[in-house]
């Protein structure tokens, strides 16, 4: 476990119950979890904790936090994010989004261009790719899924463990319905993105594993052709879960990127 | 009663060694392996059929759909309810049913259904129903808002048949500046509607709910019976008592002229659960949010690839457990009393022919059943009072029922 005691806690906006959790010491960073859902207080976290406050939310509808039944599009998530962030006090922040967290991320930008300072993108959607598709969960079972996110197959059980809980099944199950909900179609994408994106204004720290089979490397290069302050970082040998498979070189490349620039 | 005659129009026009090399034969089986030749004269072996279950005394033919499968021909209902509009005189075209959630245009398809009614002068009965999982993964059809599609889809057509137009329709999941489509239904108030289904709780009591007709697809007598407790229950709340009128049973049924030929073509039945080949991924099946909140642990169990399909029961348990009637039309009769004995039902679908069973002997059975199984079958449903819709003359559905025919609805404590 960490040293960094990282607690949980609810709190209100936009008439629902978010969950929070919270670690570490320092400038505040926020994390936006993958569409499986926050899995807990994983080493990545634990890495920057050492650095940073960080702070990461449940999304709507996703872990214990209520579920928003009107809720159709990320485009959605991201507004309501604008109350979950001035509700945490964080008029102004760095952000890290991980997959479709780091989609949730350049929504709140497009919504608010002023709340981010500094995005570190790790494997993300949200833009279609110009090479490749984004893999399609929904025609494979989680397990399936979770695996081919891994560049080695094998560090799924070592993330997650030979054989996993009920518990924890249903936690999954309760991400997938949230992300059929508002992913559905176009899938992991929005067909604005690349007219939109260009009106980001944060640095922007793409990251992409070279083995990611999740998202196409495409996705981040086109995000980084398009924000006028973007570099693309290439993990080699990588796949789509950097922070499960490089948590240390991942927390390190974001500390180097947020503390290097200017705030 | 109503007797109908059914069949999935199955394609066993293709090289099984591939989909059992796959383990599927839907949704992600290419149809590089469809052959149209053979389809195409499919299609006329069937038409050819259905025309013959006119003919031997059938009173219904009931039609389904299904998508990127072989196991079903039929990719839109409505092209052979059309077909057989024109080229039947009697039969109802029973319709079970059209998916109403994967429709984005669910005034056209109202449109399209009542043009089927014109043409056919009256003999619709406009099914509807949700679609398994895989139809809404092929339409791309969020399966999170089925049962929302479905309900409202639901009410918009009923709207557009009922209501003169034009008026607007702002919903929830559709959104239409002007219904207003020149053709409306032959039937008034509207062609009747019936629900199948094989055990969705939500769906039973929506039926039920509506006055609908429901259809169990092959459950067994037991399972029958529960669902006949729930939808009973749920029409006392809806302040009528549901009788025979209001349940409908789909029967695998095959009859030969010895019981050898019957047993050997029903083990066709078998064919599409997937004893030959495996047929679908459950994941595919059930989509996430497809099902309710209550299904979620389920859903996470088939999701995390802990949940295994169980391997259909044996033909001889099925027959046994009569999930499939097979015999002379003697023997065949017997097990159908036992049947219609047990659950009542004043609507019998036949699921004849199955699989890879050949022109010839799907009509030898059409023949045998209309001359030998249906008579018997009305002497049986006459004696056990088993009164169809259309015998009892009830209202085609709640809204359709006068108030004073109704009980107040039932307080929810009570």
């Amino acid at each position: 476990m960490s040293s960094a005691n990282p607690s949980e806690r609810f709190i209100e906006a936009a008439s629902l119950k978010i969950e929070v959790m919270t670690g570490g010491s320092g400038a505040p960073l926020l994390v936006l979890h993958h569409d499986i859902g926050n899995q807990g207080w994983i080493p990545f976290y634990a890495q920057l904790a050492r650095d940073f406050t960080v702070l990461v939310p449940s999304h709507p509808g996703y872990g214990k936090s209520s579920r928003p039944d009107w809720m159709r599009s990320v485009r959605d998530m991201a507004f309501v994010y604008q109350s979950i962030l001035g509700a945490l006090g964080l008029e102004r922040t760095a952000v890290v989004g991980l997959g479709f967290g780091g989609w949730v991320a350049a929504e709140i930008a497009l919504a608010c261009p002023h709340r981010f300072d500094r995005m570190v993108l790790v494997g993300s959607a949200g833009i279609q790719p110009t090479n490749g598709e984004i893999f399609d969960q929904f025609i494979v079972n989680t397990i399936d899924y979770l695996r081919t996110g891994f560049a080695n197959p094998a560090d799924f059980e070592k993330t997650y463990g030979a054989s996993i809980d009920g518990a924890r099944l249903e936690a999954w199950e309760l991400a997938r319905e949230m992300t059929t909900r508002i992913a559905w179609k176009p899938y992991m994408f929005d067909q604005a993105m690349p007219y939109l994106a260009g009106t980001i204004g944060a640095s922007v720290m793409l990251v992409h594993g070279s083995e990611d089979r999740i998202v196409p490397l495409s996705c981040s290069q086109r995000y980084a052709s398009l924000i006028a302050d973007a570099k693309l970082n290439v993990i080699d040998g990588a796949g789509h879960f950097v922070e499960a498979e490089r948590p240390a070189e991942l927390a390190a490349m974001v500390k180097a990127f947020v503390a290097g620039v200017a705030r | 009663m109503h007797l109908m005659y059914f069949t999935e129009q199955p394609m066993s026009a293709y090289p099984e060694e591939e989909g059992k090399k796959l383990g599927y034969t839907a949704l992600i089986f290419s149809n590089r392996y469809f052959d149209p030749v053979a389809a195409s004269q499919l299609y006329q072996e069937r038409l050819e059929e259905y025309r013959l279950a006119e003919e031997c005394g059938f009173d219904g033919i009931m039609l389904n759909e299904h998508h990127n499968a072989p196991f079903c021909m039929q990719a839109k209902c409505n092209i052979f309810a059309s077909i057989l509009a024109a080229v039947t005189k009697r039969v109802k075209i029973v319709l079970l049913g059209n998916p109403l959630p994967i429709s984005d245009n669910p005034v056209r398809l109202a449109e399209e259904l009542a043009m089927i009614d014109l043409v056919s002068q009256g003999r619709l009965v406009s099914g509807f129903v949700r679609g398994g999982g895989t139809e809404s993964i092929a339409t791309n059809a969020n399966p999170a808002y089925n049962r929302e599609r479905f309900e409202e889809a639901h009410d918009l057509v009923i709207k557009t048949w009922t209501v003169p137009g034009p008026f607007r329709w702002e919903g929830n999941h559709y959104q239409f500046r002007v219904v207003n489509p020149w053709a409306v239904p032959l039937q008034k108030p509207h062609p009747r509607i019936w629900i199948p289904g094989v055990s969705s709780r939500e769906t039973i009591i929506w039926a039920a709910e509506h006055r609908y007709p429901y259809l169990v697809l092959n459950a067994s007598i037991e399972d029958c019976k529960n669902i006949w407790k729930l939808y009973d229950e749920s029409a006392e709340q809806a302040g009528y008592t549901a009788g025979p009128e209001q349940r409908g049973y789909l029967i695998r049924c095959h009859v030969a002229e010895t019981e050898e030929k019957a047993l050997q073509n029903a083990r066709e039945f078998m064919w599409m659960q997937g004893e030959f080949t495996g047929i679908l991924d459950p994941v595919w099946a059930a989509p996430s949010g497809y099902l309710g909140p209550w299904a979620r642990k389920f859903l996470s169990e088939t999701h995390g690839g802990v949940y295994q399909k169980k391997p259909a029961p044996t033909f001889e348990r099925q027959l046994k457990a009569m999930s499939i009637i097979a015999g002379t039309p003697e023997q065949v009769v017997e097990k159908l009393r036992i049947l219609l004995e047990e659950t009542r039902p004043s609507i019998l679908a036949f699921w004849a022919n199955d699989g890879k069973v050949n022109h010839e002997d799907s009509q030898t059975c059409i023949r045998l059943l209309g001359q030998e199984v249906l008579p018997a079958v009305r002497e049986i449903g006459d004696r056990l009072g088993l009164k169809s819709p259309f015998e009892a003359n009830t209202p085609v559905s709640l809204a359709a029922t006068p108030a004073s025919e109704l009980r107040p609805p039932a307080s929810v404590s009570a």
